[in-house]
C-alpha cells in the first residue's frame, strides 16, 4: 500500500512537473535519500516539504502565488545529487530545501551557485558547505565544528581517564564531523587510543568490534549513520563489549532501534534541543502526526527551511536569488524551530547541539 | 603499567600465549611500554587471534556458500551469473517474509520456524533461479559470448530494482532468532572470545553443505551429467544427457546455497535490503576466481580466505585498506596462478 502511494506519489510529482511551467507558480523543490539505506531520512524531509508547501498554499501562497514542490532523490550518492541537481535547473526551480548528506549537499551547491537558484540544507552539517564563499548557500541546521565541539567536550569532561576510539564511515559528513570531534576532544587535552574507519554499506563489523574489545575501548564515539551505527552496536553486544557508543545527528532516527533493538539502550548522540517540544511547532506536529506521521528529527528542519524561504521572498518581493539571500541575511524568522535569522556565511544562528540518550525505543535528553 | 602485569602474574593463565607472554616478560613489558599510557595492552595475542579468527572464518563461509553459485554455473556453461548476488539477496528477504508470517500465526518455536523459513527460502529462490535461467540466459546460449553476460547483468539491475518497488528502499530489520553463544575462555586481561551459537550453525551447515554437493557433483549420476556438460556440451547431448535440463538443475542448486547465504546473513547481522546482493556478490565472486572458478572446494576455500584476510588485516592493520588489501592478494594470486588455486587450467573451447 505504502508503495502503491509512493508510486502515486511520483506521479503526481511528474504531472506536477508539466503543471508547473504552464501556470504562474513557483516550483520549490526538497532532495534527499529518498531512496537507499539512508530513505528514513529522505521522508522525514518529504513530508516536512509536504506540510510546509500544503500550510503556506492553504494561506495564499507566496507573493499571492501558489508552490509546486517537486521532491528529488540523490539516494546520498554525489553523482547522483549533481544530476538532480541539473533537473532542477531544466524544472526551473527558485529555491530547493535540500540535501540531507553533506556529501551530496556540497556538490550540489556549486550547480545552485551557477544557476542562480537559492538551497537552504535543512540537515547537512559539514562546514565546508557554507565555507565556500555561495551567496545562494544557506543551512538551517547546526555545524559540524559546533556538533564536534560539544561531543569532544563531553567526552573529555564525561570520560576522564577511560579509553575512547573514534571511528567514522569516510563519508563527508561522517569525517568532518569524526574529525571535529577528535580536534576538540585532543584540545582538551585527551587522546584517542584508536582512530579507525570502516566501509559503510557492509553488514559485518566484528573486526572492528574486537578490535575494540582488544584495546579495551570504553568510549567509543561514531561518526557514521545510523544503518552502520546500529550493526556496531548490535555486534559489540553480541561480543559481549559493553563499550558506550557516542554518535551525531545522523542516529535521530527510529530506524536506529528498529536495527538495534534492545541492544541500543543507552547509545548517545549529540542534536539540537528537539523542535517538537517547541510551542510554535506544536499546529505543526499535529497535523503531520493526524497524517500518520511522527514528525521526527529533520521534518520539521525542513518545514522550518521552507518557512525561512517563503518568509524572505515577500520581504524581497522577488524569488530572484540575490534579493532572496539578502533577505535571508538582513531578517530573522519566525518558523517552527523558533526564530533565527542567518550569519555572513549563511549558517543558522543555531540553538546548538544537546546530548541525546536511546532508551528502550525512544530518546530522550541525557541527563 | 605495573599492576597488569602483576595482575597477570596471579591468574592463572588459561591460554598458551599468555603462558608465553608469561615466560618472555621482559618483552612484554617493553611492548607496553612502546604502546604508550593510553594504549595499554588490554586482550592476551592468542585470544585476540582466535576472535578474529572465528569472525573471519563466519564471514568466509557465507561468502563461500555464496561463491559455490558462481563456480557451479561457470563450471558447466562457462558463464558469470551476475543475477546470483541477487539471487541471495532475494532468499534473504523471502527469510524475513516467512519469519513475519509464522510470527503472524503464532509459530514461535525456533528449530521449526527455523526449518519452515529455510524450506520456502530454498523453494521461492529456486523458483527464482529456475525462471533467470529459462528466460535470461538459455534463449542467449548458442550466441556469441558477451551476449548472456550483459543478459545477467540485466538481470541483476532488474531483481534489485523490483525489489526495492515492491519491498520499499528502506532497510529491513531482525529480531534475532537465535541468541546467545558460548564464552570459550576468558584470559588474564579479562578477554573473552566468545562464539555464538548462530556463528557455529553457520559453519557447521557451510561444511555441510559443501560436503553434500561436492558428494552430488563427484558420486551421482546427476554430477556425472554436470561434469559431462562441463566437458562437452554438444557430446553429452548425443549420448543422451537432457542438457538443458542438467543446465537448469545446476542454476537451481545454485539458488538453494544462495538461498541459505540469505537466510544465514538475516539471522547473523539482521539488516537487510535491496542492495546487499550487489557487496556479497563481488566478494563472492572475487572467492570464487581467487578459489579457482569452476572448482567447488575452490569456491570454500576462496571464501574462507578472504573472509580471514579481511579480518586478519582489519585485526593487525588499518580497517581502511581492508579491500586493497583483499584484492591485491587476488592480483598475486592470478599473476602466480593465473586459473586460480584449485582451478585446473582450461583448454580453450570454440
Amino acid at each position: 500500500m505504502a508503495n502503491f502511494k509512493k508510486g502515486l506519489f511520483a506521479a503526481a510529482a511528474v504531472m506536477a512537473l508539466s503543471a508547473g511551467t504552464a501556470y504562474a507558480d513557483i516550483t520549490v523543490a526538497t532532495v534527499g535519500p529518498m531512496t537507499g539505506q539512508y530513505a528514513a531520512f529522505g521522508e522525514q524531509m518529504k513530508r516536512g516539504a509536504e506540510q510546509a508547501v500544503a500550510d503556506i498554499n492553504a494561506k495564499g501562497g507566496v507573493m499571492g502565488q501558489k508552490l509546486n514542490l517537486v521532491v528529488g532523490d540523490d539516494a546520498c550518492d554525489p553523482k547522483q545529487a549533481v544530476a538532480v541537481a541539473n533537473q532542477f535547473v531544466n524544472q526551473k526551480v527558485k529555491f530547493v530545501a535540500g540535501h540531507f548528506c553533506s556529501g551530496s549537499s556540497i556538490p550540489a551547491s556549486a550547480i545552485y551557485n551557477e544557476e542562480g537558484i537559492l538551497q537552504i540544507s535543512p540537515a547537512s552539517t559539514n562546514p565546508t558547505l557554507t565555507e565556500q564563499g555561495f551567496e545562494n548557500v544557506f543551512r538551517v541546521v547546526g555545524r559540524d565544528d559546533q556538533q564536534g565541539e560539544v561531543a569532544g567536550k563531553y567526552l573529555a569532561d564525561n570520560y576522564k581517564g577511560k579509553k575512547i576510539a573514534i571511528v567514522h564511515d569516510k563519508q563527508a559528513y561522517s569525517k568532518g564531523l569524526a574529525d571535529e570531534t577528535k580536534k576538540s576532544l585532543n584540545k582538551a587535552g585527551v587522546q584517542e587510543v584508536l582512530y579507525e574507519t570502516i566501509t559503510p554499506g557492509e553488514k559485518d563489523y566484528s573486526t572492528l568490534v574486537t578490535k575494540l574489545k582488544q584495546n579495551g575501548v570504553d568510549v567509543l564515539y561514531y561518526g557514521g549513520y545510523h544503518t552502520e551505527a546500529g550493526l556496531i552496536v548490535r555486534q559489540m553486544r553480541e561480543q559481549g563489549l559493553k563499550t558506550q557508543v557516542i554518535s551525531g545527528d545522523a542516529l535521530v532516527t527510529k530506524e536506529f532501534w528498529a536495527v538495534t533493538g534492545a541492544a541500543g539502550e543507552g547509545v548517545m548522540m549529540t542534536f539540537s534541543p528537539d523542535p517538537r517540544l517547541n510551542p510554535a511547532a506544536k499546529p505543526v506536529v499535529e497535523a503531520i502526526k493526524k497524517a500518520g506521521y511522527d514528525p521526527e528529527a529533520y521534518t520539521l528542519n525542513t518545514y522550518a527551511t521552507v518557512q525561512a524561504w517563503a518568509q524572505a521572498v515577500e520581504k524581497a518581493k522577488s524569488t530572484d536569488v540575490k534579493p532572496v539571500a539578502a533577505a535571508l541575511h538582513a531578517n530573522k524568522f519566525d518558523t517552527v524551530l523558533g526564530t533565527f535569522g542567518f550569519d555572513a556565511k549563511g549558517d543558522m544562528t543555531a540553538p546548538g547541539y544537546v546530548m541525546y540518550e536511546w532508551s528502550k525505543g525512544e530518546y530522550t535528553y541525557k541527563k | 603499567m605495573k599492576r597488569t602485569i602483576l595482575s597477570e602474574f596471579s591468574d592463572i593463565p588459561l591460554d598458551r600465549g599468555i603462558l608465553s607472554d608469561r615466560l618472555i616478560g621482559k618483552r612484554r613489558t617493553k611492548r607496553l611500554r612502546r604502546l604508550g599510557d593510553n594504549q595499554q595492552y588490554n586482550g592476551g595475542r592468542v585470544a585476540y587471534f582466535l576472535q578474529q579468527l572465528i569472525n573471519g572464518l563466519t564471514l568466509g563461509s557465507i561468502y563461500g556458500l555464496i561463491a559455490i553459485g558462481y563456480t557451479m554455473v561457470y563450471g558447466i556453461i562457462g558463464m558469470i551469473n551476475f543475477a546470483h548476488g541477487d539471487i541471495f539477496m532475494i532468499g534473504a528477504f523471502i527469510s524475513v517474509i516467512t519469519f513475519l508470517v509464522l510470527g503472524a500465526l503464532g509459530i514461535t518455536f525456533v528449530p521449526l520456524a527455523l526449518v519452515v523459513v529455510l524450506l520456502m527460502a530454498m523453494i521461492f529462490t529456486a523458483i527464482y533461479g529456475w525462471s533467470v535461467e529459462r528466460v535470461a540466459y538459455r534463449p542467449l546460449r548458442g550466441s556469441f559470448r558477451l551476449a548472456p553476460l550483459i543478459s545477467a547483468i540485466g538481470v541483476s539491475i532488474a531483481l534489485q530494482n523490483a525489489v526495492q518497488i515492491a519491498q520499499g528502499a528502506r532497510v529491513k530489520p531482525m529480531e534475532p532468532v537465535i541468541a546467545g553463544g558460548l564464552t570459550l575462555f576468558t584470559d588474564s586481561n579479562n578477554f573473552d572470545v566468545v562464539i555464538s551459537y548462530l556463528q557455529i550453525f553457520i559453519m557447521v551447515l557451510t561444511v555441510v553443505l559443501m560436503a553434500g554437493f561436492t558428494y552430488v557433483i563427484t558420486r551421482t549420476s546427476l554430477g556425472r551429467q554436470q561434469r559431462a556438460c562441463e566437458q562437452d556440451r554438444t557430446m553429452a547431448g548425443l549420448i543422451g544427457v537432457n542438457v538443458d535440463r542438467t543446465i537448469s538443475t545446476t542454476f537451481v542448486m545454485g539458488a538453494v546455497l544462495a538461498a541459505v547465504a540469505g537466510l544465514m546473513v538475516t539471522l547473523q547481522y539482521g539488516v537487510i535490503d535491496f542492495y546487499i546482493g550487489f557487496l556479497a556478490g563481488t566478494k563472492a565472486f572475487t572467492a570464487a576466481v581467487l578459489g579457482g572458478i569452476g572448482s567447488l572446494p575452490g569456491a570454500m576455500l576462496g571464501g574462507i580466505l578472504i573472509g580471514l584476510i579481511e579480518a586478519f588485516w582489519s585485526a593487525y592493520f588499518t580497517i581502511e585498506y581492508k579491500d586493497v588489501a583483499t584484492f591485491g592478494i587476488l592480483v598475486l594470486v592470478l599473476i602466480f596462478r593465473p586459473t586460480g588455486l584449485l582451478g585446473k587450467p582450461e583448454v580453450e573451447k570454440v
